[in-house]
């Protein structure tokens, strides 16, 4: 019975890694950037801005963290037919991202020593160079881990972009699976593209942890 | 207007049916997961390795590889071993695997917060292990544990969106149904949007509710931020947000990077 072959598995091992490098990667890349910038300002904004921005600004976070990216996804493309899939798919992640990663970051700015603020308004320093150069570096010294784990956990949920046809990895290894008959290589590889990506990424992120730890 | 709400009574019992497939997927991974996570949490932390390395490989693995990456695995690979499951089921396992390797290390970090003093006054009344673990621990870990594992089922009721790519007629594909018969993208969807929204809050107002359950049981005061408040964890770690550990009536960490 032949149920695994090498031969396939290398076969198939190119066009999944031109996928992978070209959405997974891409959409990765560009999704966290603007998660990271979103996420930043949607926490200043929660904490600086009047109740009547900042009530709503978490409220729409609020239900975009509660409702799935695969419905989001579908909304924005049939809303907006006319963009390209791959950059309302970045941006949806993006933007979904961003809710999970304000979170992230209100935590670590709640997280800098009251004494920061009070010492900073001693010096007489404005608002906004207190928030530069005082709380914002000490904020991302103890977010950055946690913001990892969720640009690793956006590198997993690429393959939903497939639902607006953009052929990303995990997509590729199923047309090849409906061209040959044969998922199993395909499909396995993918996973293992995946594991192989985020796996040292997550180790990696641990050891950050521990060194960045101040307390 | 009034043509959308005409279109969208007639369609309620087809929504209905996928708000039914969503929870079948949502209870069925749930549960899957719940079990999955005991057996795994309990394995990663046990002293002897062949308990502990097949579970360390089992977790790294389902949370390594994309769900999507599962799904396909079990819908496509599997009838090639002779084994043809259902659509239904081949979501349920995914689901289960993925968020069940999750929900393990949160498990796992709970266990391991309990202070050591009551692992070693168990000890003291010469508990037997299962007796400790089952009346000493797992109590206090419960307590601990409800709001990441909150966070990760709905994080999981989100997941089961992926089954509209298996062509299951869940709530996503319903609403994409609708929005064909209304023409009406930001109508249709907007249902479809609040109908997970209140699903996910009925699940978080339910965990709050057990948790207020564990820690009264504990002899706690109520967790910080009430009934009907929406606590965010690190879904990688899942140890709740240093904010959230702050005060919480003895809500310890939840793991964090052990």
């Amino acid at each position: 019975m032949d149920w695994w072959s090498w031969d396939r598995a290398l076969e198939v091992l190119p066009e999944l890694l031109v996928a992978f490098v070209q959405v997974t990667l891409v959409a990765t890349v560009i999704g966290s950037v603007i998660a990271a910038v979103l996420g930043l300002i949607i926490a200043i904004t929660r904490r600086t801005a009047p109740a009547f921005i900042a009530r709503p600004v978490h409220a729409v976070m609020e239900f975009i963290r509660m409702t799935p990216i695969v419905i989001q996804l579908l909304f924005v493309f049939y809303t907006f037919n006319t963009v390209d899939g791959m950059t309302l798919g970045v941006i949806v992640l993006g933007v979904h991202y961003a809710s999970y990663m304000a979170e992230v970051y209100r935590s670590g700015i709640d997280a800098v020593p009251k004494g920061q603020w009070e010492a900073a308004t001693a010096l007489s320093m404005s608002p906004a160079r207190t928030w530069r150069k005082v709380v914002i570096p000490q904020a991302l010294r103890t977010t950055l881990p946690a913001l990892g784990t969720w640009v690793i956990s956006m590198l997993k949920d690429t393959p939903y972009l497939t639902v607006i046809f953009v052929v990303d990895m995990v997509r590729q290894a199923e047309n090849y699976g409906s061209r040959t008959f044969v998922y199993t290589e395909s499909i396995t590889m993918a996973g293992l593209i995946f594991l192989a990506a985020s796996y040292p990424t997550s180790v990696l992120l641990r050891r950050l942890e521990k060194r960045l730890a101040t307390y | 207007m009034s043509d959308n709400f005409d279109a969208l009574i007639a369609a309620l019992p087809d929504l209905r049916s996928g708000v039914f497939i969503t929870l079948q997927l949502t209870v069925g991974g749930v549960v899957l997961a719940f079990v999955i996570a005991i057996v795994l949490g309990l394995g990663a932390r046990s002293p002897r390795w062949p308990a502990r390395v097949p579970s360390r490989i089992l977790i790294e693995f389902f949370r390594g590889t994309s769900l999507l990456v599962q799904l396909f695995w079990f819908f496509y690979v599997m009838p090639l071993f002779g084994i043809k499951l259902d659509a239904l089921l081949c979501g349920v396992l995914a689901l289960g695997l993925n968020y069940g390797a999750y929900a393990a290390e949160v498990v796992r970090g709970a266990i391991n917060s309990v202070p050591k003093g009551q692992w070693e006054a168990a000890t003291a009344l010469s508990l037997s292990p299962v007796r400790k673990l089952r009346k000493i621990i797992w109590p206090q870990a419960w307590a601990i544990m409800i709001p990441s594992l909150a966070n990760l089922a709905v994080m999981l009721l989100k997941g089961t969106a992926v089954a509209y790519i298996i062509l299951m007629h869940d709530l996503t594909w319903e609403t994409d149904q609708l929005r064909q018969t209304t023409g009406n993208t930001f109508f249709a969807y907007g249902v479809g949007m609040i109908g997970y929204f209140l699903i996910a809050y009925l699940m978080v107002l339910g965990a709050n509710a057990l948790e207020r359950h564990a820690k009264r049981r504990l002899g706690q005061g109520p967790p910080k931020g009430g009934l009907f408040s929406v606590r965010i964890t690190d879904k990688a770690t899942a140890a709740p947000m240093p904010a959230a550990n702050a005060g919480g009536g003895g809500a310890g960490a939840g793991g964090g990077v052990v």
